[in-house]
């Protein structure tokens, strides 16, 4: 204090002498830390259960790596292909496929490929599942015309002298060699081995041989803990050696050392006389579908590793090489299910209004043990299993159930005309207002009990009748609490799925239902990740208009 | 005296199957002594237990987790994949998931002659398997069919019962409700055999763009007298309270309704649907857990034991081997054959699904069905 007095132009000092500003700040960041520190395990909690499947849920809805990592080289290839002018592709991309396809085969990953390319277009799964048997063959007349000009081609050491770099071939010496020693001393050997790498300059003097016996070499160790000095390559990189020759110039194949040029020369010289292979016949031969355009353009429109495809499914549109176009009429379903559960989640919100509202102002106005009691049978129903509710409707409700058998015992409707009140939308909007009402009756209940009886005495006892008095100052103050409700129905009832699967019957059901299919059954996950997604955003929009016209601040749980 | 007499008959009775094993189970060499398998709950789950898991637990030890989750297992299969963290050692799954499961890499490859046993007479395990192997990761072990069962005293038929599939199309003399699944699959097939397809020729029809066109047209003539299922409970239910007269379920399902519930309905076994229903090992177990699935397989998909299975539950044992060695249930004492759907007096009419042209068109179809449903 006396330091503050004696010098007024200085900053002002706390005790401990350090500047008054910078303590104050010092202590306030304490408090925030440990304010951070009691809610972080809400929010790391929050963060790996909410936020972090969503945020997964929104990128899987886009994500379409698979096609760009399962086939490579086809989907840079492929770009040139034009659907419009049918018929297959060129043998640049047929040999391109070859190598992606042999490949992915070895990996046993075509037929995963096959199954995400046919949500897309169907008869593709088995289309692959078929062709991956047999693409190890294709090229095999390239293999016995190289060995005809020179059997050393069928040796696996001609093709490591050929391709790999030497540094490799001796770290992959020394690996095994440690290895073998391991062995013989009975010791663990978890040493990760060398990946087989290319030799300088030959990608660019024979990119397709090497861009395939690379991918060879590296399938042979990972896939099948082999040495890729002691197999022959794939019959497809004969087919790429040939395709190579024939368009490379001899000057650069001397680059490639003397002992590699000798035999590169010779084979040079003979593919011109070599008898072609026809790739498209080869294709065709394993299944005859591959002539269809649409397969090779569905290839083409999901070769990029982010898709609208799966959005534009859930929207009835389609991915097509020649842009977007609608679903055929008779596949368009998800339009019509967003609006229906909507349409339906708005009705069981009325509904549930409607029968809450009376409830909650017995409850809050009726002597505390009577209103104890209905609160029990309010609640009883809310403890009770959802599946045994829904159950017990399907028993209340079926024509031949305890409703219709009532109905007709009285004589009210004939034995023949009994009402059909389940297996549809009816049914649904039953059981699922019965299975909601607590979410809407609690929140009116604990709003209703704040409303001081002494405002509805007063303006009676200032002349309004009942009904004036109720809607001019009770209903009003009671707002909160529908507001709170409707949003807690409305909300649940749109991302319903076990009740309408069950009474919904075919035009009572949700789009959750469908988004539980592509789950469990279809295993399109992006789709169903799509419809989320888009489920999600309306939810959203909807929150914010709400907010918008009736202010999220009217809205009270009590 | 008596009482004790056939205590020790039954106690014997029960012995042989199991103890005749005993000394033909080699060791489990570097196995894990525990094995997690997935099934389906239910009777279907017990009947497993007592022909496979409990005589094998008794002569090994090994400790059996039962999880009930086959009917979401190829998504909650792929679910762990992608965590890098399989649970489950065996799993039970419908023909067609095995292929999902099969196409996904999620399901390992299997040799079944190499893994399995041959038949009681030899033959080698995949022969004696026969249809059943549809791919290259299933190891089958029932078949069941999905069949119609119908009431017997309906007032309005008139004393008519049907004595064919098309009597669910023939609503004049057959009316009332009827419970199909809702799915296209089986459904199709059953509306064009009723539409002059023969069976040869189906799947070429339905490969056709209008061929699935034509049997929606067939279905569109009793679609306003049908309750759609979607859980395998609801047509027996349906059945039992008269909210139907006629509907498709699994035929253990049909069985438990009349055998067991003892009500008035009949099962009309023509153009049954044979699916099967086996196991698939998921890719990637470690070596030890994969040790203990092989040693147990080899067990539970031997002749006797597939046919032990059938005391518990009317589905039929996939090796034509244990076929002979059906008996009778376990505690009613019936003969089962006349409710096997293998029995040959059963199958006169019948159809395999084509898991093939499934696996190529089900989304397809799928989503034209359920537009439909919704119109």
């Amino acid at each position: 204090m006396t330091e503050t007095a004696t010098d007024p132009t200085g900053p002002v000092l706390a005790a401990d002498g350090l500047p008054l500003k910078r303590s104050l700040r010092r202590a306030l960041r304490a408090q925030k830390l440990r304010a951070l520190m009691l809610i972080a395990p809400l929010l790391i909690f929050i963060l790996v259960t909410f936020i972090a499947p969503i945020a997964d849920m929104l990128f899987r809805s886009v994500e379409n790596e698979i096609v760009a990592d399962t086939l490579p080289r086809t989907a840079r290839a492929i770009q040139d292909y034009d659907p419009d002018l049918g018929g297959m592709p060129s043998d640049k991309v047929l040999a391109a496929f070859t190598y992606d396809l042999v490949a992915a085969d070895e990996r046993k990953q075509h037929t995963r490929l096959g199954s995400r390319l046919n949500y897309e277009y169907s008869g593709i799964s088995s289309l692959f599942r078929k062709t991956g048997r047999r693409v190890d063959d294709f090229g095999e007349t390239y293999r016995d015309q190289f060995a005809a000009v020179d059997p050393a081609w069928e040796e696996p050491a001609t093709w490591i002298a050929l391709m790999a770099d030497p540094d490799w071939v001796a770290e992959y010496r020394a690996w095994t060699a440690a290895g073998d020693a391991a062995k013989a001393a009975r010791r663990d050997f978890a040493q990760a081995q060398p990946l087989f790498r290319l030799r300088d300059g030959v990608e660019d003097i024979l990119p397709e041989t090497a861009s395939a016996y690379a991918e060879f070499a590296r399938i042979v160790q990972v896939e099948d803990g082999d040495d890729p000095a002691a197999e022959g390559p794939w019959a497809p990189v004969y087919l790429a050696l040939y395709r190579d020759l024939l368009h490379v110039g001899p000057g650069a194949i001397a680059q490639l050392g003397p002992e590699a040029e000798a035999m590169l020369d010779a084979a040079h010289d003979a593919v011109e006389d070599f008898a072609p292979v026809d790739l498209s016949g080869l294709y065709l031969k394993a299944d005859k579908d591959w002539a269809d355009p649409g397969v090779w353009g569905t290839i083409k429109a999901f070769s990029p590793a982010y898709t609208p495809g799966y959005f534009l499914n859930a929207v009835d549109l389609q991915l097509t090489p020649g842009g977007v176009a609608a679903q055929p009429e008779d596949r368009q379903i998800y339009i019509m299910l967003f609006e229906r559960t909507l349409f339906m989640s708005l009705m069981i919100m009325g509904s549930c209004v409607l029968l809450g509202y009376p409830i909650a102002y017995l409850l809050s106005n009726l002597p505390l043990r009577t209103s104890n009691l209905l609160m029990i049978l309010v609640l009883l129903p809310f403890w009770t299993s959802l599946l045994v509710r829904t159950s017990a409707w399907k028993v209340l409700l079926q024509q031949q159930g305890v409703i219709n058998d009532v109905l007709v015992w009285l004589g009210i409707v004939s034995n023949s005309g009994r009402l059909i009140l389940i297996n549809n939308q009816t049914g649904t909007i039953i059981a699922m207002t019965h299975i909601l009402l607590p979410f809407m009756i609690l929140p009116l209940y604990s709003v209703m009990k704040t409303i001081p009886p002494t405002y509805v005495r007063a303006a009676k006892s200032l002349g309004a009748t009942n009904w004036t008095a109720f809607w001019r100052v009770y209903f009003p103050q009671s707002v909160p609490g529908i507001g709170a409700g409707c949003i807690l129905v409305f909300i649940l009832a749109i991302g319903y799925y076990i009740t309408p699967e069950l009474v919904g019957g075919t035009n009572g059901t949700f789009i959750s239902n469908r988004i539980a299919y592509h789950i469990s059954s279809s295993l399109n996950w992006g789709l169903a990740a799509a419809l989320g997604s888009i489920l999600l955003a309306v939810v959203l929009i909807l929150y914010w208009a709400y907010d918008k016209l009736v202010g999220i601040d009217n809205v009270s749980l009590g | 005296m008596t009482i004790r007499h056939l205590l020790s008959a039954t106690a014997l009775a029960a012995l042989p199957a199991g103890f005749a094993f005993a000394e033909d189970l080699p060791p489990c060499e570097g196995c894990a002594d525990s094995l997690t398998v997935v099934s389906w709950g239910g009777a279907y789950q017990t009947s497993q237990q007592k022909a496979y898991s409990e005589p094998y637990a008794e002569m090994t030890g090994t400790g059996f987790t039962w999880d009930e989750s086959s009917n979401e297992a190829v998504a909650k299969l792929r679910a762990m994949n992608e965590a890098g963290n399989v649970t489950w050692d065996l799993v039970d799954v419908e023909g067609p998931d095995s292929q999902r499961l099969c196409d996904e890499g999620l399901a390992m490859e299997v040799d079944l002659d190499e893994m399995l046993a041959p038949g009681a007479d030899g033959t080698p395990a995949s022969e004696d398997f026969g249809d059943s192997v549809i791919n290259d990761c299933f190891v089958p072990q029932i078949v069941f069919s999905t069949t119609f069962g119908y009431r017997t005293d309906v007032a309005a038929w008139n004393g008519k019962e049907p004595e064919n599939l098309c009597a669910l199309f023939d609503t004049e003399t057959f009316p009332g409700k009827r419970s199909l699944e809702k799915r296209p699959k089986k459904n199709l097939e059953w509306a064009l055999l009723c539409d002059g397809v023969t069976k040869d020729e189906l799947y070429d029809v339905l490969d056709t763009p209008e061929g699935v066109d034509r049997a929606l047209a067939k279905l569109d003539t009793i679609k306003d007298d049908v309750i759609w299922w979607s859980a395998g409970a609801e047509t027996p239910q349906r059945l039992a309270d008269g909210e139907v007269v006629i509907g498709s379920t699994y035929n253990g399902r049909l069985f438990s309704l009349i055998v067991e519930q003892k009500q008035p309905v009949k099962m009309l076994w023509d153009w049954q649907v044979f699916d099967y229903d086996g196991w698939i090992i998921p890719a990637d177990l470690p070596e030890d857990r994969l040790n203990r699935v092989m040693h147990f397989l080899h067990f539970a998909t031997d002749t006797q034991r597939l046919a032990d299975q059938a005391k518990y539950i009317s589905y039929g044992p996939s090796r034509a081997s244990s076929q002979p060695l059906v008996s009778t249930h376990a505690e009613l004492g019936i003969e089962m054959a006349p409710f096997m759907p293998t029995n040959p007096e059963n199958q006169k009419n019948y159809l395999v699904n084509n898991i093939e042209w499934w696996a190529d068109n089900q989304d397809d179809v799928e989503a034209k069905f359920q537009a439909w449903l919704a119109r």
